[in-house]
């Protein structure tokens, strides 16, 4: 909303600086997002100021109400005149170009003569030739062997609109010398309005704010109707088909109007507030709208009167029939449904209700006679009309959001007035009301402890009415409560507990916020709890960071072609089940993701030439459609993804070695090792994604927790790696988080010494090499405490098909030293097993 | 007077010059030389000790006594000298092993949290101390958690307030807010007092720009319970404010609309970058917008399962990639989900 503040003064004397009024504004809940100056003083730049301020300030001396006495032409241009111009202090001749005043020119003297908007030598306006608002000096100048210093001014060089093609006429009341700023200098406040708050789009609604803000009186606008003129009765009908939809439509009716333009200060509010003048009957029924809230619709009484055969009109408001056709006055033929209002005579549709009217009966410059519509409309009918049709207009915003019915004769009678001051005509007597439906305006009992209970400070009854009365609520005032009655002029305030929300929320909004204690909770302190998933995925974000990982965040929205980029493009799977939107914003964020992997691999992608280590991961919901259910479901996943060298280069160690599968794997060893999982089983695996020889999954007891391995080097192929290998992991974090122990035990710290004992054997290549170690433990039982491998060799001296492996094993005994002869039983006994049950042969 | 036996002189002679000797000596394999040649089993000193019964029988004490004082005196000589050699021998070799402290050193390999996580973590901690747990719930949501039981009725005006995405399907939406979750918390734990937070992935149709994407983060906190206050609000709202920005910063609460709270406020906190005297950051207004706040709507508080004429309730939501940016001057929303490691490298 677009609120010019000399049209804001006419309903509350207000005189507090742009900036103040401003805050006021904001704190009763109407946002200034901007302020527009249009000739009043900015703010200057060292002043705080909390809004963005634009515009351009008129100073006193610069720019003044002007007269024209006589329009001269130029001795040597047509498309110049010379003007005989009054500033106040003087006569002096000014050139202009303005197409607007070559209707008087060589007609002499004129009487009256034409009030101008006058900017004297050395003023700063906007350059009405170029585009935008640019900035200018008036210097003196020879213009066509013509002195020219001074201009009179347009709307766009003073600022005040795009309007250039003529200058500003100013009414004829305008006092010739008086500085420009104090004639007309304004300031236009941009407002957020909110939702809840739509009453107050009008100016007579931020009057009402300000008023119960401030304190100062409400001056609202009524018009003064005149004892005697024709009647309205039996110049038109109405019938209601369903009060649900329409539970009111009034009409009033004048006659012998002219479509002729507005006066100018109508013309520069309307323009001000962001809406472009007609005439005088368009702009009154737009004024009175921004005024007083209510949109009104004017028909050609004659043409209806026409498509009635000549008789006076009915007009019907019904719902649209399926596929029923009407041309808006936009000129585009719309197909409606049933959902949509119309407003009707006996011949057909006439206007889409509370959303266009309709082109056949719109005002035009021959039309003379007025019926004009005041109504109130089933919001959620006018919003899917609007929504359905994507028809913006002011009427269909405010009608969308709610009208109080009560309005409507109150805005049809100040439109008739304003008309008939800038049109002319003659006003019939009376409205034709038809107010089937009057809404129930809920009066509520609000005591001291409810406020209290909600507020935490106790505001006296006395002070409750105060402030609602402020806000035209009737009030009662009892002993501890009042009883407020919602005034005819909102439908925002409901019944019971809800009203008595509602009710709060107005006194806190009007005592201000800021004026409310600010105190600790003292209540009680709910049952706490653990969020042991949330602890430990955090968990698991710390140890992937301490193993040198990068977290990464990605988009959850995908498509399925970015997602098969994961499989070999001969392998790509088709029909899989997506969460698919109905309106994606975008074709490559279409569906919900199926693969975390698939996002972080893309991430690394994008990455892969600016570094040449790279290690993410992420932790986050992937999402399955679930067979017959509403919902998918979630499941978090965990993704690693790494690629490059293994540690950074330095300046004495340039070459790093590149990362492979056992990278990988160490990673994940780590990561379940310091999450107390043990019985963790690594198994060969194959999954379309992955070189078939270097991918394994995780298995701890019977579940499988994850796979991990290189990326298939067709599948690389998909993606832009400079690298030789890319390693990937993706785990299912619920299955994984399900496994970890709560607690852990400690084993105390042993008190006999240690054996250290290394044995190497020969076995055959394919025997995986956890299985040796399996054995070792096996054999070894408690008194083996650790095995590790520390060598892998292969040699023709050792055989085709043979592999050596080296481990050194920990002896540790609990309650004696172990001596030589033990400890060589010992390791006897374990090279038996593993030449029995492997078939190996110990390393010379 | 009995005459100085020959073999006394020489002793002494040998100790002379043997001393005279290790003086010279500056190294440790001089050292074992010169321990071997004077001090060695075939060395004079110690021959003498051998070879004593060539001596007169008389005599023999006297020089005994006499090879005694030369090899403790010498012996005594190369401890000492032993020690001059080692410091020596430390020095010189603390002086090769000199370095250029100034050349980079070798970084190990270090892992990094994203900012959001980070953000959050610091969100979730101090609200912890007030006894507020974390609830997370769902991303694909059913128009009646996301909606209807918050206030928003179909083709009610404030659904204006979030550009949904519709999943196919009927009365299925990615949620627009954190909020479905304040249902679920409080109907765990009603009717006991909740308090929780609750952090999630949000989406709305947007077009993606520096200050909007179509998913991000929001967190909400509420509190439910018999005596909770629009000024318990500020003060848990205040009170997180000044842990998470500065001691001292000013905040002011002007009135909004949400229909899940009433009365609704937004919260606006001083710029910490300027003081309030307008910058880039606050775009010159000197506050800064952090978040959405109100006391619980009684509809709300009912679909949650809490009799709103005695249980109140607060709510309050925000949203950690603002506050991310407003803490570390990030002038892009794109970068969180854009994961450039050039900007993910400076949340060390």
């Amino acid at each position: 909303m677009l609120l010019p503040l000399s049209w804001l003064k006419d309903y509350i004397d207000i005189n507090l600086p742009l900036q103040e009024l401003a805050r006021v504004l904001t704190m009763v809940g109407l946002e200034v997002d901007g302020i527009q100056v249009v000739g009043l003083p900015l703010p200057s730049e060292d002043e705080k100021h909390e809004f963005k301020f634009e515009g351009l300030h008129w100073p006193a001396d610069k720019f003044v109400v002007a007269q024209i006495d006589e329009v001269m032409p130029h001795p040597d241009a047509d498309r110049l005149t010379l003007c005989r111009l009054n500033d106040g202090s003087g006569e002096l001749i000014v050139l202009t170009g303005a197409p607007n005043l070559f209707p008087y020119k060589g007609k002499g003297p004129l009487t009256p003569s034409i009030k101008v908007a006058y900017a004297r030598e050395g003023a700063v306006l906007y350059d009405g030739h170029k585009p935008g608002f640019v900035l200018t000096k008036l210097k003196r100048a020879k213009i066509r062997g013509i002195d020219s210093f001074s201009m009179v001014c347009s709307e766009k060089e003073l600022g005040i609109s795009e309007e250039h093609e003529g200058i500003i006429i100013l009414d004829m009341e305008a006092p010739t010398g008086m500085p420009l700023v104090d004639y007309m200098g304004d300031a236009v406040f941009e407002i957020s309005i909110l939702p809840n708050m739509i009453r107050d789009a009008s100016v007579v609604g931020i009057a009402r704010e300000l008023s119960a803000a401030t304190g100062r009186a409400l001056k609202i606008p009524v018009r003064q109707v005149p004892s005697s003129g024709p009647d309205i009765t039996g110049n038109a009908f109405v019938e209601i088909r369903d009060p649900a939809l329409n539970p009111r439509f009034a009409l009033g009716l004048i006659k012998s109007v002219e479509p002729k333009e507005s006066p100018y200060w109508v013309q520069r509010r309307l323009r001000l507030a962001g809406m472009r003048p007609i005439n005088a009957i368009v702009d009154s029924t737009n004024y009175v709208m921004l005024e007083t809230g209510e949109p009104l619709h004017a028909f050609d009484y004659d043409i209806l009167v026409k498509r009635a055969g000549g008789k006076a009109p009915t007009i019907i408001t019904r719902a649209a029939t399926e596929g029923e056709l009407l041309t808006t006055l936009d000129n585009v033929e719309r197909k409606l449904d049933s959902n949509t209002i119309l407003v009707t005579d006996t011949a057909g549709p006439l206007s889409l209700a509370g959303v266009m009217g309709g082109l056949e009966s719109e005002i035009t410059p021959e039309t003379r006679n007025i019926l004009l519509e005041g109504a109130s409309w089933n919001f959620i009918n006018v919003r899917k009309t609007s929504t359905r049709l994507h028809l913006n207009s002011e009427a269909g915003y405010r009608f969308s959001r709610g009208v109080h019915p009560a309005l409507a004769t109150w805005a049809i009678d100040l439109c008739l007035e304003r008309m008939q001051q800038w049109g002319g005509g003659t006003i019939y007597q009376g409205l034709i009301d038809n107010y089937p439906q009057p809404p129930v305006d809920p009066e509520i009992k609000l005591t001291v402890a409810d406020v209290k209970r909600k507020l935490g400070i106790e505001i006296p009854p006395q002070q409750m009415a105060e402030i609602l009365t402020r806000l035209e609520f009737e009030c009662q005032i009892k002993e501890d409560f009042i009883i407020a009655k919602t005034p005819p002029l909102r439908l925002d305030i409901g019944t019971d507990e809800i009203g008595k929300a509602d009710l709060i929320e107005e006194i806190a909004r009007i005592y201000s916020y800021n004026n409310l204690p600010e105190t600790d909770l003292a209540d009680d302190l709910p049952p706490q709890r653990n969020n042991a998933s949330l602890e430990l995925e955090e968990k698991i974000k710390d140890i992937l960071v301490s193993l040198g990982l990068q977290e990464v965040n990605t988009y959850r929205l995908t498509s399925i072609e970015r997602e098969n980029r994961l499989f070999p493009k001969d392998l790509a799977p088709d029909l899989q089940p997506y969460v698919r939107l109905k309106n994606p914003s975008a074709p490559e964020r279409a569906v919900m993701r199926r693969s975390l992997l698939s996002s972080v691999l893309e991430i690394l992608e994008k990455n892969s030439r600016l570094r040449d280590r790279l290690a993410f991961f992420e932790i986050a919901p992937i999402f399955l459609p679930v067979q017959g259910e509403l919902l998918p479901n979630e499941p978090r996943r965990l993704a690693i993804a790494m690629t490059g060298k293994v540690e950074n280069t330095a300046w004495d160690l340039p070459e790093s070695r590149l990362m492979n599968f056992f990278d990988m794997k160490g990673i994940l060893e780590s990561l379940l090792q310091a999450l107390h999982l043990d019985q963790v089983v690594y198994e060969p695996a194959t999954n379309n994604s992955m070189h078939p020889g270097k991918c394994a999954q995780i298995k701890i007891g019977e579940q499988i927790v994850g796979l991990f391995g290189e990326l298939h080097p067709k599948v690389k192929e998909n993606y832009d790696f400079l690298t030789p290998a890319v390693l990937v992991a993706e785990l299912d974090l619920e299955t994984l988080i399900a496994l970890i122990p709560a607690r852990f035990e400690s084993i105390s710290v042993p008190v006999f010494p240690p054996v250290l004992e290394d044995i190497a054997i020969i076995i055959d290549e394919e025997i995986p090499s956890d299985r040796v170690e399996a054995l070792i433990r096996q054999t070894g039982g408690k008194l083996v405490t650790d095995v590790r491998l520390f060598d892998v060799f292969r040699s023709e001296q050792i055989g085709q098909g043979k592999k050596s492996l080296a481990y050194s094993m920990t002896y540790q005994p609990q309650d004696h030293t172990m001596g030589a002869t033990e400890s060589t039983a010992l390791r006897n006994k374990i090279v038996k097993r593993l030449e029995r049950d492997l078939g190996a042969r110990l390393r010379g | 007077m009995i005459e100085k036996p020959m073999i006394i002189q020489e002793l002494e002679e040998i100790q002379d010059t043997a001393l005279e000797a290790l003086k010279k000596i500056e190294n440790e394999e001089a050292l074992q030389n010169w321990r071997r040649d004077i001090l060695g089993r075939s060395s004079a000193v110690m021959s003498v000790f051998s070879n004593i019964s060539q001596h007169p029988k008389e005599l023999r004490p006297l020089i005994g006594q006499v090879a005694n004082q030369v090899k403790q005196t010498l012996e005594t000589a190369l401890l000492d000298r032993s020690e001059i050699v080692k410091e020596a021998a430390i020095l010189q070799k603390l002086q090769d092993e000199k370095l250029d402290v100034t050349l980079p050193g070798r970084r190990p390999v270090t892992g990094r949290y994203h900012p959001v996580s980070t953000v959050l973590r610091r969100i979730y901690a101090i609200f912890a101390d007030m006894g507020f747990q974390v609830h997370r719930s769902r991303d694909v949501e059913s128009d009646l958690f996301n909606f209807e039981l918050l206030n928003i009725p179909a083709y009610h005006p404030a659904r204006d307030m979030w550009d949904t995405f519709y999943v196919e399907g009927e009365g299925v939406v990615l949620k627009t807010h954190t909020s479905p979750g304040q249902i679920y918390a409080m109907r765990k734990n009603a009717p006991k007092p909740t308090r929780a937070i609750l952090p999630g992935m949000c989406y709305r149709y947007e077009q993606i720009s520096a200050r909007s994407e179509i998913q991000f983060n929001q967190l909400e906190v509420i509190a439910v319970g018999k005596n909770i206050t629009f000024g318990d609000m500020k003060g848990t709202l205040n009170g997180f404010v000044r842990r998470l920005f500065d001691k001292d910063v000013r905040t002011r609460l002007r009135p909004s609309y949400f229909p899940f709270t009433e009365p609704s406020a937004e919260m606006d906190v001083e710029c910490f970058v300027c003081g309030g005297k307008g910058c880039s950051v606050c775009k010159g207004s000197g506050w800064l917008e952090i978040m959405g706040c109100g006391m619980m709507h009684p509809v709300v508080l009912q679909n949650g399962g809490y009799d709103p004429t005695i249980y109140s309730g607060f709510a309050a939501g925000m949203g950690p990639e603002r506050i991310s940016m407003l803490l570390h001057k990030i002038e892009d929303i794109r970068y969180f989900w854009g994961n450039d490691i050039r900007f993910l490298e400076q949340f060390r």
